[in-house]
């Protein structure tokens, strides 16, 4: 290691004065913007100047190092330090700091998670979480501890051979096997779980409330079905359409959309089976509601479903979680555009009675005003159809 | 001319030399239009570890922002100039940040970078061959990469910017251009770089493949060639059947883009007009896609743990504990990767009961993984190690794949993945078992195989240092990301500022920060070592590890055709490390049994009798020796 050469003056100076120059354009530049860059210069400079500083400072102790191991080499000893060792001695370290730092980030991050599930098949879903988190954490002290003291261990000394052992085929059988079964132990409950969640039979999907959500960059826009609990027709030919009104391409020939409701929030009824029925205007998007163990994408041009029952009602858990800003969100967790990071929309779990209550304040979202235009444009639709009839 | 000596093994040492006296290299043919495959290897090298800087500094500015969402930096604004106004980064910058981040560190990095170098550098020369199948496809595969690369880097000097829409570019937000300005020119180009890309890889993968199954030398059948050799074959294989599917997918993509048709497009609606397209599916692109995308992390991770093998293997003194367990696991990994892909799709409209059975075929590949860790946990018991750089980084990289590879185990799960899903839980995951571990197996290569490209030695110390700060940083960087996910912090935000709910997690992005700052701070510390050891580094002995495999043999000088005189045949597996009864610890695959009678055992014969009558017989005089000594 020689590295006197790489950290003489000259070439310091080489890099700085390079750094410089650079500096001086960038600095030249922000002034031809604006005065608002004043003292960028100085900031990077100090920054370029620290690192700089502990290039350097790394260059001395390497030196120092040499010049130890040097004249242990002249006075005849064995070379210098023991690197062998001191990396096997930073294993051992990594493995008590890591093994610290592990808990730490277990107990300080995971007191940060989310609370419990809202939903109830989200009880099963943190029940499968919990069980695998106890077989993988078993699994990743012990190995690492093996792994590390191995290290430690078996660092190299010249008075030991290593120990000539190619393979041991009932070794291997037990660690094929073991892991086997533990992995479709997991499986199997994870797999009825996710049949439970996804599989839902038709009387009960009919009986759930019904609740239409529609994705577009970048909002979310729902609709309760109303009193058929039934969601009429959309047609995305028909965004836009209604002199502007339609926002969601409602198809106003299906009377079952006249009942619908506009909300701005969406509120459910605790102990209420609900079914979301989602799409999307324009690219992807995902429902994403973790608080209720939730998520689906939204697709465009193909409805997806997410059918569960709420269970813990926001005031409820507002008491729960010790906090009295509490509210569950929907997220959008698929990368959907600029402005993907900011697509909420208030979620709330009231009593059924309050449920009824809001219920009545909502409005139906085929206005006055739509069904109006909707008949200006069949009546000029029939009379077009009219005339064309008349000059056949 | 010297391919005619190249293709001759039997030309005698004097016949090269005159040859290749008479050959004169220009520095074009040398150094850039080589056909050499260690001047190719070093190409994709170099180029692989100046893309991977370039993709670490734009972590580093995705990082910044997380970190301080409401801080403006005018270093940014000067840097950047409109896409970070104000000096801040605009929000569609941020995800084409992300975007290239991605892209650049799964292909350019870890999938040409990685196999680029080392398939190239030691099928020869671990195999005893003059160079590859075909050197001169082997030269374009590198051009077809470096123009991918250049073409890639060229979006950022683009008005509307580099693509935008994830590593993963899901239509329709990649398909229409009004969508977002990252889906304009940028995807445009994206996706003409990629097919490029896989042009490259497709050449390479040929190339490799025919290299090992005819270009062995004598005595080298399958089960003595070295594990890396076997990772980078069933790599090439892997690459070979999943790429095309990614072209195939990325066609549609552009005609759906361009020429209006409707693979993946159907009912949207986008800045205030409906498109015609109908029929359409984005699912399709998304199954196209992870046909490839699954299988490409296995891509990415088997030449990692292929290099481990031995470089655990060389450095603990020890052979390989399980070769043949080892094996069969890089094929089991090998054929269950092509069935496992729907586990990214659980929540994306496919059809649940697919993804019930994806998910039983996803935990079943994590058996020949789970195989593999004990395996090198084995190895290293007892064993006598060497803790060079290259070691460091191996074990290294056995932690990552640990702790990555646990996490998968609740992604994997159809149920847990439900609010897992698109959050910070799969950054952390992925970044540990793929990013961490493949990049510190590449690193472990490049310490461990850089006498044999540059003939000198890197720095030990440096790379001590190198190697604990990134390791000690790494975790710090991916460890807390875990629970920002299951916090249900979804990925690719640009900030956090939004929801009241992940305020919490604001100085943890801040501390995050600064441990990947740290992170790559420490890179410097390999980037000059590397460059200044190219140069002034220590020279190198022949065999530096006192390795036992045949890229040892070679002088040290790296002379085109590999060995000056004939290749070297092979008598044994390539693990002979610290065997009781020989007198150094190793022992060389050209070393034949009968120079090493002390030491044979009887499964060394595999099952030749006439071998083990000789050896018998052999046993027999030197015990009555021993015994009349005593």
């Amino acid at each position: 290691m020689n590295l006197k050469k790489y950290f003489n003056l000259k070439s310091l100076l080489t890099v700085l004065t390079f750094g410089g120059l650079s500096l001086g354009q960038a600095m030249a530049q922000a002034t031809e913007e604006a005065a608002k860059n004043e003292g960028l210069g100085k900031t990077v400079s100090y920054y370029i100047l620290l690192f700089l500083l502990a290039c350097v400072f790394i260059g001395i102790i390497g030196k120092v190092l040499q010049v130890y191991e040097l004249t242990r080499k002249i006075q005849g000893k064995k070379s210098g330090i023991a690197w062998d060792k001191f990396n096997g001695v930073m294993f051992a370290a990594a493995l008590i700091l890591g093994l610290y730092g592990a808990y730490w980030s277990y107990t300080e991050h995971g007191s940060l998670i989310l609370p419990e599930s809202a939903s109830e098949h989200g009880v099963a879903i943190d029940s499968m979480f919990n069980i695998t988190l106890i077989i993988t954490t078993f699994v990743f002290v012990v190995t690492h501890i093996i792994l590390f003291l191995f290290a430690y261990k078996y660092k190299h000394s010249k008075k030991r051979t290593a120990y000539y052992y190619p393979h041991n085929n009932t070794l291997e059988k037990y660690w094929t096997i073991i892991p086997a079964i533990a992995l479709t132990v997991l499986v199997l409950m994870g797999f009825f779980i996710w049949r439970g969640i996804t599989n839902i039979p038709k009387d009960q999907m009919a009986s759930a409330i019904q609740i239409d959500v529609t994705a577009h960059q970048f909002a979310w826009d729902v609709r309760y079905a109303g009193k058929d609990n039934v969601n009429g027709r959309k047609n995305y030919k028909l965004i836009g359409s209604l002199n502007g009104l339609n926002n969601l391409g409602l198809d106003l020939s299906d009377k079952r959309n006249n009942d619908d409701l506009k909300v701005n929030e969406i509120v459910l009824p605790v102990n209420k089976s609900v079914r979301f029925t989602i799409g999307s205007q324009d690219v992807l998007h995902s429902f994403y509601m973790p608080h209720f163990r939730v998520q689906m994408n939204a697709v465009p041009g193909m409805p997806t479903f997410f059918q569960f029952t709420p269970k813990v009602t926001t005031a409820e858990m507002q008491e729960k979680t010790n906090n009295p800003e509490f509210n569950y969100q929907l997220y959008c967790a698929k990368i959907c555009g600029g402005s993907h990071y900011n697509m909420k929309f208030l979620v709330k779990v009231v009593s059924e009675k309050e449920y009824q209550e809001w219920l009545k304040e909502q409005k139906p979202i085929v206005t006055e005003e739509m069904k109006k235009e909707y008949q200006l444009a069949l009546s000029k639709q029939n009379s077009v159809n009219n005339q064309i009839a008349l000059n056949n | 001319m010297a391919t005619a000596a190249i293709h001759n093994p039997t030309a005698t040492h004097h016949d090269e030399h005159h040859d290749h006296a008479h050959h004169h290299e220009t520095f074009l043919t040398k150094y850039v239009f080589s056909q050499d495959h260690k001047m190719i290897a070093k190409q994709f090298l170099i180029t692989g570890i100046v893309m991977g800087v370039i993709a670490m500094i734009l972590s580093i500015l995705f990082r910044i922002q997380l970190a301080y969402p409401d801080q403006s930096f005018p270093l940014f604004e000067v840097l950047l100039g409109k896409f970070a106004p104000e000096g801040r980064l605009d929000p569609n910058f941020y995800l084409s940040l992300v975007t290239i981040h991605g892209t650049i560190m799964v292909f350019f990095v870890l999938t040409a970078g990685l196999s680029g170098t080392f398939s190239n550098l030691l099928i020869p020369l671990q195999l005893g061959a003059r160079d590859m199948a075909s050197p001169f496809m082997n030269m374009l595969s590198y051009w077809f990469f470096f123009t991918a690369s250049v073409i890639m880097l060229s979006t950022f000097f683009i008005e509307s910017g580099p693509a935008g829409a994830g590593w993963t570019i899901y239509p329709p937000l990649s398909a229409v251009a009004k969508s977002m300005p990252g889906s304009g020119l940028g995807m445009t180009l994206w996706l003409v770089s990629m097919t490029l890309f896989v042009a490259s890889s497709l050449i390479g993968g040929i190339n490799y493949i025919s290299t090992v199954l005819n270009m062995r030398t004598k005595g080298m059948d399958l089960w003595k060639m070295p594990l890396t050799i076997w990772s980078f074959f069933l790599t090439a294989i892997v690459g070979l059947l999943s790429f095309p599917v990614l072209v195939a997918a990325v066609v549609l993509l552009i005609f759906d883009r361009s020429f209006g048709t409707s693979f993946y497009l159907s009912d949207i609606y986008v800045a205030g007009q409906a498109l015609p397209n109908e029929g359409g599916s984005p699912i399709l692109w998304q199954h196209l896609f992870w046909f490839l995308g699954h299988p490409e992390v296995y891509i990415v991770l088997m030449p990692a743990l292929g290099i481990t093998s031995e470089v655990i293997a060389t450095n603990a003194r020890k052979p390989i504990f399980g070769y043949h367990a080892m094996v069969y696991s890089l094929i089991g990994i090998t054929v269950l990767s092509f069935i496992v892909w729907g586990h990214h799709m659980f929540v994306t409209g496919m059809n649940p009961f697919l993804g019930g059975v994806f998910m039983i075929t996803t935990l079943i590949i994590a058996v020949p993984s789970a195989v593999k860790t004990f395996n090198y946990l084995a190895t290293l018991w007892k064993g006598n190690i060497r803790f060079t750089p290259a070691m460091l980084f191996a074990i290294g990289l056995v932690s990552f794949f640990i702790s990555g590879g646990l996490t998968g185990i609740f992604l994997g799960n159809a149920a847990l993945d439900i609010n897992l899903h698109d959050t910070y839980f799969v950054v952390a995951h992925f970044h540990l078992v793929m990013g961490s571990a493949a990049i510190f197996g590449m690193l472990s290569g490049i310490y461990h195989w850089f006498p044999k490209m540059f003939g000198r030695l890197m720095n030990a110390k440096l790379g001590y240092l190198h190697f604990w700060l990134t390791f000690i940083s790494a975790y710090l960087v991916f460890f807390p990301m875990h629970f920002m996910g299951l916090d249900g912090v979804p990925r690719r935000y640009y900030s956090f500022t939004e929801f009241e709910s992940m305020n919490e997690w604001l100085s943890v992005n801040v501390f995050v920060t600064w441990a990947a700052i740290l992170g790559a701070v420490a890179q410097v510390a390999f980037l000059w070592n590397f460059f200044y050891s190219i140069f002034f580094g220590e020279k190198s002995t022949q065999n530096p590890w006192e390795s036992t495999t045949l890229e040892w043999t070679t002088p040290v000088e790296r002379i085109h055709g590999n060995w000056p005189g004939e290749i070297p045949t092979v008598y044994r597996w390539p693990y002979d490390y610290s065997k009781p009864g020989h007198n150094t610890d190793f022992i060389p695959q050209t070393t034949p049994f009968s120079e090493t009678m002390s030491s044979n055992m009887p499964h060394d014969f595999e099952g030749n009798e006439e071998a083990e009558k000789i050896q018998e017989e052999w046993n027999a005089k030197n015990v009555n020796n021993t015994e009349e000594v005593k």
